[in-house]
């Protein structure tokens, strides 16, 4: 079956206006340009000190934002995509039309994606050029890294709560599993890790733990952010605990990816063989 | 019949433990008007949407426009059918013309068509507004619009008439008459009986997945031989006379209501009841033949086991 540009992008293009229409995009950005400003601003209240401080401590404080926020965001979403038009009944019609089903899953998929990078963009792009001036080039880009691995964060839990919506008989459940997914990477995860690494005192799963951070898109954030800098590297005690090779963005970028990649192709399996 | 159209060869499709299409085959010529009838839960959707290749049969094919619906020709049959699912869902934030036009691009139609078809369905003072102010005639409305977008050569229509008022459903089987005209092939599930008997061609009954019986709503009348019912007013003392001439013909039940007779007339003995009646002109002042109606045949066909011999 060959895969045709034009009903994906018809399929993108009203998802993605949906989301502007319904003001989702503008409600999103605003949310990340204000959480963004408070924390360039306040972040380092606690040291006794408030306003700008310099753009690594300020992409750090910002990731530790977004580490919680764009997983939430994008899971809220996608959770819905396909089990919504299935609940409500018009996805027969959808799927009677001359497109194949990863047509419809990828234009669903691109047009979300889009409305995510459109507010993501926005919203910290804002914060970005606003706290931009006087800083060197080498830190802007840092900063234009942070943006794109915060995008890859977010298209990667898009890509769960897409194969969520399709794995889900109802909207009911879809929520709930786009709830646990949340819970589950961005609360349980490192604690259950760091619970089982001490409580076997690293016997086990000490070798393989750095790996095992790969099996979390937000763990792959944090390591693509933190280790872009040094000192943080250091004032977290990382170096010691990380292996040189997790270091490479392109490693990194590479499992982004497959996290990307690897549940929108179980949606497509799913829902090719479940109509 | 030509290259059928629409050809499906002993489908059956289980949801777990529930039967919903079982060993059901037919052939759809070009430019009929094909009905598939039966009560709520008979398998006409279900079976509708095999054709179209939304749900893969557990066993038999189907072949639709020379390809199955899985082939590598999927694209350019979808193209050449047309689906109006029952109680169709659409897009609420859309206007109507949204809508349309939306399907007109996945479907590869120009969206300038889509006005004139607006403008055709009776919804062109409404185009503009969200489709959830609508009513659920206007979305049946724009359901058919949507359905006759790039000149399909095949309509496959489930319950296509529910939430139209009379006007609506009349303005609906004149479009479809149009339709026909230009060749295309309809097929189209009902559970209204009296609104679909004189507006098929052909039409299968069904019943718990199975097919009961295919026809014309003629044939399927006579393969049943139900009785004609015949309702003779009578002049003033004319019950005697009719009682007496009907005493002489087999097959006919006599039931005597005041100035009313009401006759129950074996199909084979209709000419003779009929010519009998005409002999007596001082007994009898009119009279009144009534066919059975689809509804007869339909719980004919669907109370009882397939009489033998009914028409397949």
């Amino acid at each position: 079956m060959t895969l045709e540009l034009k009903p994906v992008l018809v399929i993108a293009r009203k998802e993605f206006w949906d989301r502007v229409r319904s003001r989702w995009v503008l409600a999103v950005a605003v949310i990340f340009t204000a959480f963004a400003l408070v924390i360039a601003y306040f972040g380092t209240a606690t040291e006794g000190a408030v306003g700008f401080r310099g753009m690594d401590v300020t992409i750090a404080s910002l990731v530790s934002l977004a580490i919680y926020l764009v997983p939430l965001i994008s899971l809220l979403l996608g959770f819905d995509t396909v089990i919504g038009e299935r609940e409500r009944g018009s996805l027969d019609l959808l799927l009677s039309m001359p497109i194949t089903r990863l047509e419809l899953l990828l234009g669903k998929y691109l047009g979300l994606a889009a409305a995510l990078a459109f507010s993501t963009i926005a919203g910290f792009g804002l914060v970005g050029i606003l706290i931009s001036y006087g800083v060197g080039a080498g830190a802007l880009l840092r900063y234009g890294m942070f943006m794109l691995t915060t995008l890859g964060m977010g298209f990667a839990f898009l890509s769960l709560a897409v194969l969520v919506s399709v794995w889900a008989p109802n909207k009911v459940i879809a929520s709930g599993a786009a709830v646990v997914l949340w819970f589950f990477y961005v609360l349980v995860f490192d604690l259950l890790l760091m619970g089982i690494l001490v409580a076997t005192q690293g016997r086990y799963v000490g070798d393989v733990f750095p790996i095992l951070l790969l099996l979390n898109p937000a763990d792959i954030y944090r390591i693509l952010n933190v280790f872009g800098m040094q000192d943080l590297r250091a004032l977290y005690g990382l170096a010691t605990v990380m292996p040189e090779g997790l270091a490479s963005p392109g490693w990194m970028g590479l499992a982004m990816t497959f996290w990307i990649a690897a549940p929108l192709a179980a949606a497509y399996f799913r829902l090719r063989s479940n109509p | 019949m030509p290259t059928p159209v629409v050809e499906a060869q002993s489908i059956s499709k289980r949801f777990g433990t529930v039967t919903a299409v079982k060993d059901v085959s037919f052939a759809i010529g070009a430019g009929e008007i094909f009905g598939l009838i039966g009560h709520n839960g008979a398998g006409k959707s279900t079976l509708l949407r095999i054709l179209l290749g939304l749900l893969t049969p557990d066993a038999g094919s189907v072949n639709i426009l020379d390809s199955a619906p899985d082939s590598g020709r999927f694209r350019d049959c979808r193209r050449q059918i047309a689906y109006l699912p029952e109680n169709v869902v659409f897009y609420d934030n859309l206007s109507g013309l949204e809508t349309l036009r939306f399907y007109a691009e996945l479907k590869g139609v120009s969206p300038r068509d889509c006005r004139p078809l607006l403008d055709r369905v009776g919804l062109a003072k409404a185009l503009d507004r969200p489709v959830r102010g609508y009513s659920k005639g206007m979305r049946q409305r724009l359901g058919l619009a949507q359905a006759m977008l790039g000149r399909p050569r095949l309509l496959l229509l489930d319950e296509p008439t529910s939430g139209l008022d009379p006007a609506g459903i009349r303005e609906f089987y004149g479009i479809l008459g149009e339709l026909r005209e230009r060749g295309v092939t309809i097929l189209l599930s009902s559970h209204n009986l009296a609104e679909i008997q004189n507006r098929v061609d052909r039409l299968a009954l069904m019943r718990l997945g199975t097919v009961q019986a295919i026809g014309t709503v003629q044939s399927l009348r006579e393969a049943l031989d139900l009785p004609v019912h015949v309702r003779v007013t009578l002049r003033d003392g004319g019950d005697a006379e009719v009682r007496a001439a009907l005493a002489q013909l087999p097959g006919c039940a006599l039931h005597l209501n005041g100035g009313e007779a009401t006759i129950d007339c074996a199909r084979r003995q209709k000419m003779t009841l009929l010519s009998t009646l005409m002999a007596l002109p001082r007994a009898v002042a009119d009279l009144h033949i009534h066919e059975p109606s689809l509804e007869d045949v339909f719980l004919g066909y669907t109370e009882i086991d397939p009489p033998q011999g009914a028409p397949r």
